[in-house]
Order: C-alpha cells, then structure tokens, then sequence
C-alpha cells in the first residue's frame, strides 16, 4: 500500500542495522554544536522569560490602572455632588441642570436610531440574504461602509452642518443632529447586523425553504430570530456612540438647553436646537463656572454608558448561549 | 520466634556458587537491559479531571530503536507519548501518578520541564511549521538553547534537513516561508526542527495520517534510518505502518497497555485474545 | 402576480433602497466636503494653505501647516503611548491571564473603550494638565498633554484588535515551539507574537485612524496654539481642534478655510483606511 517492498516480517527481523545500512545518514556525524553553549544559557533564559512576563504584565497593569484612575477620579469627585437641583425640570446658569440634556439625548438617541436602524438592518439583510455573494455591488458597499467607519466625527459634524442645516435648510436642530448621528453610526449597525446574519447556519434557510416559505418569509421568521441578540448588541454599541458624540452634534444640533417643545409646535418642534448630554458637559467644562457640577455630570454620562455596555454584553451571552 | 529467625538467617548467609553465578549473569542482564532502554515508564497513572485515561501502565523504550503505540482511538497512546515530554502539561485537569525516567533521570523531577522537551522531540499529527521562513524554522530551537553564531547555525540547517533527507529540495529556499512548502515537504522540515535542538528521542503523533501515500512512505524510510541516531517512539492508527516501521509495539485498548513486545511476535502470535481481535480485526 | 410575490418584489427592491443608502451618503459627504472646501483653497493658493505656517484669520494668511504637523505630532505622541501598552496587555489577555481575570479586565477595556471622548477630555483638563503643570517646565495645557490623553484613548482599539489577531493564532504553533523546549515567554514573543504581526499592524493603523480623527479631549488639553511646537511641553492645534475652535463664529472664506482643513483630515483618513485594508488584505492572503 506504502510503496515499500519489505514484507513487515523481514523488516523487524532484520532490525536496528538492516533498513538504515543501505543509507549513508546513519553515518552522518551527531551536531555537536551544543558544546560551545555558555553555561550561563539557562540563567539567561530565566532572565528573559521573567523579562518578557513582566512586560506583558505591565501592560494589563498600565490598562487597569488608567481605568480606575478615570472612573474613579470621575466617581470620587462627582458623586457628592448629584443633588436634585441638578435634574430640575428647567436648565438656569444657576442650577445647570442636566434633566433637559438628559431628556434631549434620550430623544436624539431614539430618533437617529429610527433613522438608522431599518436602513442598517435593511441593508445588512440585503448583502447577506439577497444579494449574490461577491458581487459588484455588495464590493462597493462594503468598500463605503469601512469609509464610514474611518471618518471621525467632526467630519460628519461638518457634513451635517454643510448638509442637513444648511442645504436643507433645517437650522441646529434636533433633526439635523439626529440624521448625521444616524449616518454616522450607520456602518456599526450594518457590520453587527451582517455578522450576526452570517452567524446564522444555513440550514434555518433550507428549513424555511423547505417548508414553502418565500425569502422574506424565511429571513423573517427563521433567520432574524436567532440573530436579533447579535443584532440587538450592536445596536447598543450604536446607541453608546450617539450618547457620548459631541463634536458631530456641536454645529448640527447647537447647544441651546432646552426640550424641544413638541406640545406647543407639534411636528415643528423636530427644527429646535438641543444639546445633549455629553454636549452639555462639554459646554460646562469650557465656560469653567461649575465645575462640580461638571464631575456630576460626567457621572451621569458614565452611568449611563457603563448600563449599555452591561446590556450589550448581556445580548452577546445571549447569542452565544443559542 | 526463633524459628522464625532461624529461617530468615539462611538467605543472609553467603550465596552458593551456582546462586552466584546466576546471580551475577541477573545483574548482567539488568544492566545491559539498562544500557538498551532509553526511557521507561512506571506505573504510570494519568487522569483527565475524572477520566482514568491511563492505567498503570509500565514499558520501557529500548535505546535506538522504533517502538510503535497502537490500539483504537482513545485507548490512550497519545496521551502516553504526550506525557513522554510533558505536553499534557498544557490540558487543564490533567494529572499524572508514577515515574517516568530518561537514561534513568525522571523525567518530571530531575529535568526541567525545557530540557526535557529538547531532550525528547516530537512531531506533530498536523505538519506546524511556524510562518517564517525554512532556515528560521530551523534555527529557532537551537537559538532557544542558546547558539548564536551565525556559522553554526548555519551548519546545523543544513546537517538537520539533511539528516531528514530534505536538503536538496529545500537548499534553495532556506529564506522563503516554510508554509509554502507542500505537506510531506512539511512534515519533514518539522522532524529536521525536532532533529536540530540535538533530541536524543523522538516521539512521533501519527506524524504521517494528514500526508498522501508518497509523502508517508518517504517518512517511514526516514525513520527506519534515524532510529540509528535516536530512540523513535511513534503513534500509528496504521498497523501496516507499525509492521514496516517499528522493532517493538505496544497495544492499547482503553487506558490499558493489553501487550507490549517484539512487533513481529505481537502480530504474528498475540498472547493476549483481544490483541489478537485487534490485529486481526483489522488485517480481515 | 399574486399578493405575496408583489410582497417579495417590494422587499426586495426596500432592502436594496437600503444598500444604497450607505453609498449615497459616501457620496454626499465627499460631494459637500469638497465643493465646499476646494474653492477656499484655490482662492489661498494650495501651497499657501497647505504649507503656510501662519494662521491669521483675520490678517487672510489661512496657512494650516502648523496644524498638520500638531495632528502628526500628536498622532505620533499616542502612538509611542498607547502602543506598547496596548499590546503588551493584549498579550496578557490572550496568552497569560486566566480565564478568572480575563473575564473581569475585558469588559473593563470594554468600559474604557465606550467612555465618551468629552469625558476623556475633562479628566485630561483636570488632573493630567495640572500634574503636567506642577511638575515640568510646560503651562500644562500641551502636546504632552493632549498625546497622553490619546494615547490612553486607543488602548481599547490596539487592545481588542491585536487579542482577536493573537487568538487567532492557531495553537499548533505555540505546542511546536513548547516541543522544541523554548518557554512559555518565548513562544509567546518569537512564534505567535511574529504571526499576528499584520493583525497588530492593523490595530495600529485603527489607532492611528482615531487618534487624528479625535477632537474633543484634544481640543480641552492640547493649548491650541496654531503654531509648530518646538517642544512637548508646549500646547499645540490639530486639524480637528482648527475646526471645531472657530466654525462657530467663521464666515466666508474662513469657513471655507476651516471646511478645506476637514477636506485634508479627509484625505489623510482615506490613506489610513487605504492602508488599513491593504495589511488586513496582505493578512487573508498569507
């Protein structure tokens, strides 16, 4: 079977010299090289591996350290001075209440993931459900979709401000903030939404199929349901960037304090200028009057992302558990 | 009481001339048994976490010579030769009971756990060549262990992949990366590695189940020649294999060492029925 | 056709309308950008803005030089700072640390990943700045300042990046390397640390990316003096801190002087990705 002519028997009788005789490597000389080693090698090895354990471990000491000193500092400093002035109903230069930020960061979160949800996870269902794998268009579209995930933020803000206040004439806005929020973070929906697509094995597909049921069918009831925590975490991740995003809303929302009043102007209230919370800490720290104040906030902001990212990772287990 | 003293006293007397000589020619034996035996294993016990996945299992490697570990899969001989240079170190929940000595050293005590592995090479199931170049590749264990110059290195390249028959077809690509060598090619570069840290045994884990006939015929013949230099010790699920290649065999069925001897015998004429199944299951 | 067919139809042609989306807004970011910013440099003279070394607004010397080489320097600065630590701790998290400890230090970089830039800035502004202060010859606000900051900024990038290329590694070069008698160490940093090289490289560029592309903790730490640094302990503007400082106020050709320096942070963000895709492309064809 191996190509070799010896029947097995001949070859272990003939044992240690008979098969390797013929061949001139058993005469070769041993590598003797070995001897010239210093005696100190293994010391030195020893001092090397500590060397390079002690890198390593600084690095994790360094990346903990840094974190603590920031959470903490933020924590040490901020926490005494959450009081209830600070989440009255209205913002005055006195009491610098975050309640109306809170309240616009809440609405600016919601209204460029209403934008930005559909059309990432439209698109993602798209290349990975419809479109033949490999073709022009899908290239071009992920070749778009990692240029916009390059692009830093005060380009969307320039964007948004050459775009969506000027040329379409919304003004600062809540609006104009929210639709370059939303293309900004439009890439990490689409990237999440098509892993966890891709997560999903093939054969759901074929049951789908297999019962009769058409595409959206199949992508509906089979496919969406085992990806929604994978989609669900990266709609978080999404969510964490419009809540801590300042530069792009600076010159697309403004940083006017106030809610915008839907009860008075109906639909009319999406043009009013808002600032979120991470705008409005900014805003704080360079006028430099509270700065207390600004700890509290920055808080608050830490909280509130330290709560999405426990949730992104709570839909990750989730996904890993299916 | 004394009756029992009076017993004992008698083996403590001098021996007789003829107890003497067999005696002598015992020690004799003992040591020329010592002198052929590379390694040996005692009562060796190996539990994974619950799993009792080695049974006190006792052999002894005799000195340049090809044993070959068979028996179904999961019986146990790869654990054995990965316990031979401690790779089994690395699974979490692995235990290990009973003595295992190199030239008489043990081998978890007296060694250290590198020098052990230099000592005893291996080579993998899966040719690993590491993404660098073919010299590199080479040269890694013996820069590990301490050999600088750019001359001896250079000496010990060529004498390793010539000692695995490799030489001529790679001479002209020491610089170009080893992953694009074929997979026979591979696995050939990995014994010249294993060959290069100067090993004294060789442990091969089904080191030719993932190459095609060729590759694997040409390995077989690389063994039988290298077990003039160095102790082979080689995991099959080929019995042809073990036949062609190796001097001894020991059978394993379930953590059990069923039978260990001279590979022909073992074939041939099992003393052991399951043995017998075995080999004989598998040639029907 | 029947109902459900018409269904798949419009579904179908919805899902792709979506697609689209991202390629229109690629579009119309680069369209604005440069229709906005273009003219503005050929009103200054692209040489004159490119390599002008003053910035004078309201003289019309409109020369972003100083701002370039700021974004460069504190690029560098982030890099030499974030770096080795970044990696180092990537290597911690995939080949040392035990499982107990990597599941509390990964959400931890997690966490650090996910703090908003502003907040970054404000710790900068009140303890970096003043230790800087109170300890070197520097007023504190300075590139120094402004790179430490960064550079703490992308350790989750490197770190995230350079541990999924270091995972996957496969296994079977570290066991080769153990078997041939080296340490642990030095399997580690000989054998598997040279595989992921690409992927580390690309960490990098990724860090590089968001390093010159940050603004605000920059903006709050850094001085923003539109002039060369000679020194790190001397404050200094970026490209991104030169527009988001004076869009507020700017009119005419000094808002199309400061859109012209987003179209050149623009342009370097696109040779960065170009880049980045070209080591990732290098790394699935190895």
């Amino acid at each position: 079977m191996m190509g070799k002519n010896d029947t097995p028997l001949e070859l272990s009788a003939v044992g240690a010299t008979g098969a390797a005789g013929a061949n001139a490597v058993g005469n070769m000389p041993p590598i003797s090289k070995y001897d010239n080693v210093s005696p100190r090698h293994n010391m030195s090895v020893r001092i090397a591996s500590l060397v390079m354990r002690g890198v390593v471990y600084l690095g994790a000491i360094v990346a903990t350290a840094v974190l603590l000193l920031i959470v903490g500092y933020i924590l040490i400093n901020g926490v005494p001075y959450i009081t209830p002035s600070l989440f009255e109903w209205e913002y005055t230069s006195e009491n610098v209440s975050l309640m109306p930020a809170l309240i616009d960061t809440v609405l600016m979160a919601a209204c460029s993931l209403i934008i930005a949800v559909p059309i990432g996870v439209g698109s993602a269902v798209y290349l990975v459900e419809y479109a033949p794998r490999g073709s022009r268009f899908v290239r071009i579209v992920r070749i778009t979709t990692e240029t916009l995930q390059g692009i830093p933020s005060i380009i969307y803000g320039l964007f948004g401000m050459l775009f969506f206040v000027t040329a379409l004439h919304w003004g600062l806005s809540l609006l104009s903030g929210a639709c370059t929020l939303a293309i900004m973070i439009l890439p990490t929906i689409m990237r999440t939404t098509e892993e966890a697509l891709l997560a999903v094995p093939d054969s759901y597909r074929e049951g789908g199929f297999g019962l009769g049921a058409g595409r959206l069918r199949t992508v509906m009831r089979c496919v969406m349901p085992s990806a929604a925590p994978g989609i669900t975490s990266g709609i978080i991740l999404a969510l964490g960037r419009c809540v801590g995003e300042v530069a792009a809303l600076l010159f697309t929302a403004g940083t006017i304090a106030q809610i915008p009043n839907f009860v008075g102007q109906g639909a009319f209230a999406f043009l009013d200028s808002c600032r979120t919370l991470a705008v409005h800490m900014y805003v704080l720290a360079s006028e430099g009057l509270h700065m207390n104040e600004t700890y509290a906030t920055a808080v608050v902001l830490l909280v509130v992302v330290t709560v999405l990212n426990l949730a992104a990772n709570v839909a990750i287990k989730k996904l890993r558990k299916d | 009481m004394n009756d029992n003293g009076a017993a004992v006293l008698p083996s403590k007397t001098e021996p007789s001339r003829t107890e003497l000589d067999s005696l002598v020619s015992l020690e004799i034996e003992q040591e020329l048994d010592s002198a052929f035996s590379k390694m040996e294993v005692n009562n060796l016990n190996l539990y994974y976490g619950e799993f009792h996945a080695l049974k006190d299992v006792s052999l002894s490697f005799p000195k340049n010579e090809v044993t070959a570990l068979i028996g179904p899969s999961g019986c146990g001989k790869s654990t054995l030769l990965k316990t031979l240079n401690r790779m089994n170190d690395l699974v979490v929940g692995c235990r290990v009971d009973g003595k295992i000595t190199l030239d008489g050293e043990d081998a978890y005590r007296d060694i250290s756990v590198n020098d052990l592995r230099r000592r005893v090479g291996m080579v993998f199931q899966q040719p690993n060549p590491f993404p660098m170049s073919v010299y590199d590749n080479i040269a890694f264990g013996p820069r590990t262990h301490g050999i600088k110059k750019h001359a001896d290195l250079d000496e010990i390249v060529e004498q390793s992949l010539r000692r695995a028959a490799i030489w001529d077809e790679l001479k002209d690509r020491l610089k170009k990366s080893a992953l694009g060598l074929s997979g026979g090619q591979q696995q050939r570069l990995c014994i010249a590695r294993a060959l290069a840290v100067q090993p004294e045994v060789l442990l091969l884990d089904e080191s030719t189940s993932a190459l095609d006939p060729i590759s694997t015929a040409k390995i077989e013949e690389l063994v039988s020649e290298l077990k003039n230099d160095y102790t082979v010790i080689m995991v099959t699920h080929n019995m042809m294999q073990a036949l062609r290649v190796s001097d001894k065999t020991a059978f394993f069925l379930l953590g059990d060492m069923v039978e260990f001897g001279n590979t022909d015998e073992l074939f041939t004429n099992p003393v052991d029925p399951r043995t017998a199944d075995y080999v004989s299951g598998r040639f029907g | 056709m029947r109902p459900a067919s018409v269904k798949e139809a419009a579904a179908k042609i919805m899902f792709a309308a979506a697609a689209t989306i991202s390629i229109l807004a690629v579009a119309l970011i680069c369209v604005f950008l440069f229709a906005n910013g273009v003219p503005a440099i050929a009103e200054i003279g692209l040489p004159e803005f490119l390599l002008g070394t003053t910035w004078k607004p309201n003289s019309g010397m409109y020369g972003i030089f100083p701002m370039i080489v700021g974004s460069i320097y504190v690029t560098a600065g982030a890099i030499i700072i974030g770096v080795p630590a970044g990696v180092a701790c990537a290597i911690f998290l995939s080949r040392f640390a035990s499982g107990k400890v990597a599941s509390v230090l990964v959400p931890g970089i997690e966490l650090l990943a996910g703090i908003p830039s502003v907040v970054y800035g404000f710790f900068g502004l009140m303890l970096v700045v003043p230790f800087i202060r109170n300890t070197m010859p520097s007023r504190g606000l300075s590139l120094l300042a402004a790179a430490f900051i960064l550079g703490i900024m992308i350790l989750p990038t490197i770190i995230t990046v350079s541990k999924s290329a270091l995972d996957a590694v496969p296994s079977k070069y570290y066991e080769g390397a153990l078997a041939l008698g080296a340490t642990h160490e030095r399997s580690v940093f000989r054998v598997l640390v040279p595989a992921a090289v690409s992927g580390i490289m690309a960490a990098i560029v990724l860090g590089v990316g968001r390093a010159i592309g940050e603004t605000m903790a920059v903006v709050m730490v850094a001085g923003n003096q539109p002039i060369i640094p000679t020194s790190i302990f001397e404050g200094v503007r970026t490209m991104t801190s030169n527009i988001v400082l004076e869009m507020g106020y700017a009119a005419d050709l000094h808002r199309g002087a400061l859109i012209a320096t987003g179209v050149v942070l623009f342009v370097f963000i696109m040779l960065i990705t170009a880049l980045f895709n070209a080591i990732k492309k290098n790394e699935v064809s190895r």
